[in-house]
């Protein structure tokens, strides 16, 4: 007899919570694992593969988890994905592996996410073991980003034998998983833990090298570079651009997140960086991003934190668990509004002039467009105030590298593999899709040092280290 | 690590630093500008460049001690001692072309950064009109260093203790008034900047200034130094640091700056406290 319902994972008490930044759920014990990868179907044609960007064979992994064969079950995952500590945690599975999950069509499909952060961190308390390297290639390929992209590709690339170095503009690597996603939904020890393997590796990291500036992927090559793999990301805020949008107090999620985050803001004054929150927060935008801030805000002492978001609920691109723990905590939603104007009071912003929206036909992204009901302007008061609204693909590369094609949307133009326009220049995830996923960057890193490793072989012919 | 090779009390919170850092010094251009951050639990600070040296690998930096890591960086940090980041070099550097006649104006710190922008346009063939001026008598530096790449040198100070009584304002008023100048470079606290624009404005003489608002990352990340052009939002880590005086919104910029003023002064009094506590 199947069990309907995944088994549940114990969450930090909501109340408790929105006053530290651990962690929220707190994992499966290995019981609870097993329970639930007894769920598990195998199927033969195994669909959930398919559902997952970097083909995970997930019902070889949980059959082991299964067999209480926890090494083997990460070894298994560790084939094709070098970062599932993370990935447990932040993948949208409910929308890949787990929406394919053939158990899903009657009952609650098996937890697969969930699974794999349990073998993950087992595997994190019980030794980590170092994947083995190949013999030097004797080609030097450089990594620019240390984000999901860059990290992915350098471990790929570095197995196969090939010196990588990656580049990181920031003083701490890890990109968007440093900075952007905070402590209580990713805690940093995993994060710098899975790049601590990547130097046992072998991998080399220079920090505060912002390629673009400090040095230029020509240079780059001229250094004896054989290929260069971009993987900067989408690191620019985008604004609303409506009125008052430069008042005090109005952050982009970028800047309030990497004050938090990155800077440690919650520590002022023992850490320097100073990070402002009022009494009554207002969150712009409907994705994780706009979740994070919110959830943040709370932990940082906001009274309230409103969300506005244009569409409703059921167009919100966060994740449902997201979204879930936001509303536990206490978050408001203002579903079906759009700011379109920020009110001051000297020069600090006192709150968001909005107007109503009501939801028409399907978009280019299927979701139903918004449309603005005339005179329904109304205030929501603020003092402080986060736009989260998405981000655009990072301009230095693409500006200071000659034949490096981008789109009008300032994306890296790319194929499926990563090869751009520009002999030698790879680049994946949101430099070339705009802001997507840490797994969709993770999948393009992997494909494109597949590409990288044949362009090399096939450039170069086999070289002897 | 970044070490500090040579250090020099320019006057009364005023220090100047030499630190290696050879990536930056080897592609450094006169306007960008460095990211620091001393240590970790530092915060991220822009210092615009004063002056650098590709071959020993070395940049220069002035600083201002007015909040806590400028005060730490210019009483705690002494030669030998290392800096643990410097990124850079950030920004987009001058425009130096043969404008003809140019004005280089500096106030206070912002002697620093004009010094390299000065050289380089006189390098270009400009007739280089340099005006620098402080609050007072101690806190002006580098006149000699001014002196050699301007072919006049204009000094200021507010209380008259060294050269003219006055404000830059004025030499800037009297030259453009008296000869066809081409361009107008200006560097200095946001007021003086904002008036130096008005005077360059007044004779129709284009005026590059270099803002420097609260920056976090200074790679474009964060969007909190974006100042307004013409009613356009920009971001001076990488759009700027430098633009045409005439489009700035400074009331905005002015008041932006102030953001943190009470969280900079609780965290330098806490400093200054520690320090005294400690003596």
């Amino acid at each position: 007899m199947i069990r309907p319902t995944q088994v549940p994972m114990r969450e930090q008490d909501p109340k408790e919570r929105i006053r530290n930044f651990a962690e929220v759920p707190l994992g499966y014990t290995p019981e609870e694992a097993i329970a639930e990868a007894e769920r598990c179907l195998q199927c033969k044609n195994a669909p959930c593969i398919r559902g997952c960007p970097v083909q995970i064979n997930i019902p070889k992994f949980i059959r082991e988890l299964r067999e209480g064969e926890f090494r083997a079950a990460i070894t298994t995952i560790k084939e094709t994905n070098n970062l599932p500590a993370i990935c447990g945690r932040v993948c949208p599975q409910e929308t890949q592996c787990q929406a394919e999950c053939t158990l899903g069509k009657k009952y609650e499909p098996v937890a697969i996410g969930r699974l794999e952060r349990f073998v993950a961190d087992w595997e994190y308390e019980n030794g980590v073991e170092i994947p083995a390297v190949s013999d030097p290639s004797g080609f030097r390929v450089a990594v620019v980003g240390s984000g999901p992209a860059g990290l992915t590709c350098a471990a790929d690339l570095r197995r196969l034998g090939h010196d990588v170095t990656i580049f990181e503009a920031l003083h701490e690597p890890g990109g968007v998983l440093m900075y952007g996603i905070p402590e209580f939904r990713l805690p940093k020890t995993i994060v710098r833990a899975e790049i601590e393997n990547l130097l046992k590796m072998g991998v080399e990291l220079r920090l505060n090298v912002v390629v673009g500036r400090t040095i230029t992927v020509d240079e780059l090559f001229q250094q004896g570079y054989h290929a260069v793999f971009v993987g900067s990301g989408a690191g620019l805020p985008k604004f609303l651009g409506i009125p008052g949008e430069n008042l005090i107090g109005i952050y982009s999620a970028n800047e309030f997140l990497t004050r938090v985050n990155l800077m440690r803001g919650y520590l002022f004054p023992e850490y320097d960086t100073p990070v402002k929150v009022g009494r009554v927060v207002a969150v712009v935008g409907g994705g994780n991003v706009a979740m994070d801030a919110a959830r943040t805000a709370l932990r940082l002492g906001a009274e309230r934190v409103v969300v506005l978001y244009r569409r409703t609920e059921a167009e919100m691109p966060a994740r449902r668990e997201e979204i879930h723990h936001a509303k536990e905590e206490g978050v408001e939603f203002h579903f079906l509004v759009n700011p379109v104007r920020f009110l001051g009071d000297q020069g600090k912003v006192a709150g968001v002039e909005c107007i109503r929206m009501e939801l028409g036909e399907p978009d280019e992204s299927g979701r139903r467009k918004p449309f603005p009901v005339p005179d329904s302007n109304f205030i929501v008061p603020a003092d402080t105030v986060i736009v989260a609204i998405g981000n655009d693909p990072h301009p230095l590369v693409p500006r200071t590298t000659p034949g490096l094609k981008t789109t009008p949307h300032g994306t890296v133009v790319a194929d499926e593999e990563g090869r751009t326009t520009r002999e030698g220049v790879f680049a994946g995830g949101d430099i070339v899709t705009g802001a997507a996923t840490v797994i969709s960057a993770m999948g393009a890193g992997k494909r494109a040092a597949r590409a990288i490793h044949e362009y090399l072989c096939s450039r170069y012919g086999k070289k002897e280290g | 690590m970044h070490r500090i090779v040579r250090k020099r009390v320019l006057g009364p919170n005023l220090v100047e630093l030499e630190v290696e850092a050879p990536l930056v010094a080897a592609k450094a251009r006169p306007g960008q500008f460095v990211i620091v951050r001393l240590h970790d639990k530092g915060e991220r600070i822009p210092l615009t460049l004063a002056d650098w040296d590709p071959r020993e690998g070395t940049l220069t930096l002035v600083a201002q001690m007015v909040g806590k890591t400028t005060h730490q960086l210019g009483e705690e940090y002494q030669v030998g001692d290392a800096i643990l980041d410097v990124v850079g070099p950030l920004g987009n550097p001058s425009e130096i072309q043969n404008y003809g006649t140019v004005v280089c104006v500096g106030g206070g710190v912002g002697i620093a950064p004009i010094f390299p922008i000065a050289r380089s346009l006189r390098e270009k063939g400009n007739q280089v009109l340099g005006v620098v001026g402080a609050r007072t008598k101690e806190l002006l530096f580098w006149l000699d260093r001014m002196e050699e790449v301007c072919h006049e040198l204009h000094v200021t100070t507010d209380d008259g203790s060294y050269g003219r009584k006055g404000v830059v304002t004025e030499p800037l008023r009297e030259i453009l008034a008296s000869r066809p100048v081409g361009h107008v470079w200006a560097i200095g606290p946001a007021i003086m900047m904002k008036f130096a624009t008005r005077t360059a404005q007044e004779f129709g003489v284009p005026i590059t200034v270099s803002l420097n608002p609260i920056m976090v990352d200074g790679t474009g990340m964060c969007g909190g130094c974006r100042v307004e052009l013409e009613g356009q939002a920009k971001f001076a880590c990488v759009d700027g640091p430098e633009f045409p005086g005439e489009q700035v919104n400074w009331d905005l910029l002015l008041a932006r700056l102030s953001a943190y003023k009470e969280e900079e002064r609780c965290a330098l009094e806490q400093y200054l406290q520690v320090k005294e506590g400690r003596r």
